[in-house]
């Protein structure tokens, strides 16, 4: 009996300090950024006193200078413009194929999916000296277009992986039964499948458009001036003036943007881990 | 072996809801395949229209560029010159003949496999500590999966606060606990081993959420009724953790090894964010090196040409995948 009672107390007891430990070492970054946001300089750069609390008051100085004196606003504000051209992209063009691939190409549509998914595995590193010259070369170089372009190269992918799977859960009779009754095949696709699908997308422009906000190597390699930065890109390189480092604003600036994007992808993020895990469990 | 389990589980995840699950599966697969194929031949031309823009524009951004790719790293380019000239092997001569390209060769592979270790340990362990619901266990997700959802370049700068070289929050516990002596205390990024364990262990720190999540699923795919039966025959925890669920999570952590691989050897932003490469090359990785040749130093055909040299490893990957996918569509 009591034998029994210290075999299921254990495991609890262990779960609870194993998840403390990781949770600390995961997210200690985080609270790291949201203390050093607030705290005056003579604080921060105080050997002496303990970095963890705050020891003299909390200040917005940092979020003042961010907004203020650098183009902290404006390289939200080119990210979210990428994000959106680039989300509009995918799902203009991942929709259809993806439709195709489950339903119109039978088998082979399968195996060109089991491909395409397998393209989004070629990392920007490998391509991203020849695209940098054709982005000179087509006259977008330190522009935004030119990651517009170059994004759905790697969003586009796993989109369609994504979407074939949700189009595969809808049951062909409702297709069948829409046809029957006047539609073409297009016609059902557009009519029936893309309304009843609307999930699926709302995970694809999720995904698209964290993927965006996530990608540092072309946007390091394509733009060039301050103006036209994505907040990936900008913060870390911007932000550091010569070798000053604003740690105060810098962390503020890395929080900002983290927050929300991590709020939108973890309400997703079990749909797309279920693209990941397609063909060794069930997703 | 241990992938049979797993498989069993998917198709009776399949029998689970109709009425009669073994008329059902014999009725009701093949008539479904008549349908596909019927549906197939009814319309390959609208099919190919719907699929065609996709494929062309990946054709056309990713096709391309990797022939250029090939091309430049046969040539003389450079960012800025107008022509270009076929060099042979030229440029694979001079790479292999720079110290700074074995450096980065060999610190890829020491920066992928180690922290590949670490993400597989530290997620079975996150994993198994997840599985069962509990009160609170959505807070703890969220802050487990913080490394992975926001933009890693952020999170790596928050590590580089972490570790500055004299404001390093770490060396003020080291001084307070009086391991080191103030002035004396380790710099982080500043010393070859220490920069590696250091880019190491953020890299392991960004990705392990993202195999914890997939271990997850992995998890929850176990029939249950395997692990209570044994539970019912005597087994206690720690010898159905290590004798039905892990051998049975195989498959799984298999899928997380192979993406946990692509994204951390072709990846760059942690080693530039932290390090950029330094000091001395101890940190420089194959995708920094490339970047730091072919566009800081101009020479876009010696950047192409190093980064070719991650297509090997790409093509084993891409190979073992279409394999573990095979494997789910013959079953």
């Amino acid at each position: 009996m009591s034998k029994e009672r210290q075999s299921r107390l254990w495991p609890a007891l262990l779960r609870l300090a194993v998840l403390s430990i990781f949770t600390i070492l995961l997210a200690f970054p985080f609270y790291w950024m949201v203390i050093t946001t607030f705290k005056q300089n003579s604080d921060l750069y105080d050997l002496q006193s303990n970095p963890f609390i705050f020891n003299a008051k909390p200040t917005l100085d940092h979020l003042r200078f961010l907004f203020g004196q650098t183009m902290y606003l404006r390289w939200l504000g080119n990210t979210a413009l990428v994000g959106l051209l680039v989300v509009t992209i995918t799902l203009v063009l991942a929709i259809p194929a993806a439709y195709s691939l489950t339903r119109l190409t039978g088998r082979w549509g399968q195996r060109l999916g089991i491909i395409i998914f397998l393209t989004y595995l070629i990392p920007p590193t490998l391509l991203f000296i020849p695209l940098s010259k054709v982005v000179a070369d087509l006259g977008l170089q330190d522009t935004i277009w030119s990651l517009v372009v170059v994004y759905p190269s790697f969003t586009v992918p796993f989109s369609i992986w994504l979407l074939m799977g949700f189009f595969k859960s809808i049951p062909r009779e409702l297709e069948d039964a829409a046809m029957v009754d006047g539609l073409t095949r297009f016609g059902a696709f557009v009519k029936m499948v893309v309304p009843i699908s609307i999930s699926g997308i709302l995970t694809v422009v999720i995904f698209t458009f964290t993927l965006v906000t996530q990608e540092f190597v072309y946007a390091l390699t394509f733009i060039s001036t301050e103006p036209h930065q994505m907040v990936g890109v900008g913060i870390p390189i911007f932000l550091i003036r010569g070798d000053v480092y604003y740690w105060g604003s810098l962390m503020a600036a890395c929080l900002i943007a983290s927050l929300p994007i991590a709020f939108l992808y973890n309400l997703f993020l079990d749909r797309f881990i279920a693209g990941f895990t397609v063909g060794a469990v069930k997703g | 072996m241990a992938i049979e389990p797993v498989d069993d589980a998917q198709s009776q995840a399949e029998k689970a809801p109709p009425l009669a699950p073994d008329i059902s599966d014999k009725v009701k697969r093949p008539k479904w395949g008549k349908v596909k194929s019927a549906g197939a031949a009814q319309s390959p031309l609208l099919g190919a229209a719907m699929f065609a823009p996709a494929v062309l524009y990946l054709l056309a951004i990713l096709g391309g560029p990797f022939i250029l790719a090939v091309i430049y790293a046969f040539s003389d380019i450079r960012i800025g010159s107008t022509e270009m000239h076929w060099v042979g092997l030229e440029n694979f001569r001079s790479i292999l003949q720079s110290p700074s390209f074995r450096t980065s060769i060999e610190n890829s592979f020491i920066f992928t496999f180690c922290s590949q270790v670490i993400v597989i340990i530290g997620s079975t362990i996150l994993a198994v500590a997840l599985e069962k619901k509990f009160r609170g266990r959505g807070i703890f997700r969220f802050l487990i999966l913080l490394p992975w959802v926001a933009p890693i370049s952020l999170g790596a700068i928050g590590w580089k606060w972490i570790l500055d070289s004299l404001y390093s929050v770490i060396n003020w516990v080291l001084v307070a606990v009086h391991l080191f002596k103030p002035y004396e205390a380790p710099m982080w990024l500043g010393e070859p081993h220490l920069a590696m364990a250091s880019v190491i262990l953020v890299q392991s720190w960004r990705l392990l959420p993202f195999a914890t999540v997939i271990m997850l699923a992995g998890l929850t795919a176990i029939p249950k009724e395997i692990p209570e039966a044994a539970a019912i025959d005597g087994a206690g925890f720690w010898r159905t953790l290590f004798e039905i669920n892990i051998p049975m999570m195989l498959p799984i952590i298999n899928v997380a090894v192979l993406f946990g691989i692509i994204f951390t050897f072709t990846d760059m932003t942690v080693v530039y964010i932290l390090t950029a490469g330094g000091p001395f090359d101890s940190t420089q990785v194959l995708p920094s090196y490339a970047y730091f040749t072919g566009i800081l130093g101009s020479d876009l055909a010696a950047g192409a040409a190093v980064s070719l040299f991650l297509v090997p490893l790409l093509v084993i990957i891409a190979w073992l995948m279409l394999r573990t996918a095979h494997r789910a569509e013959v079953v």
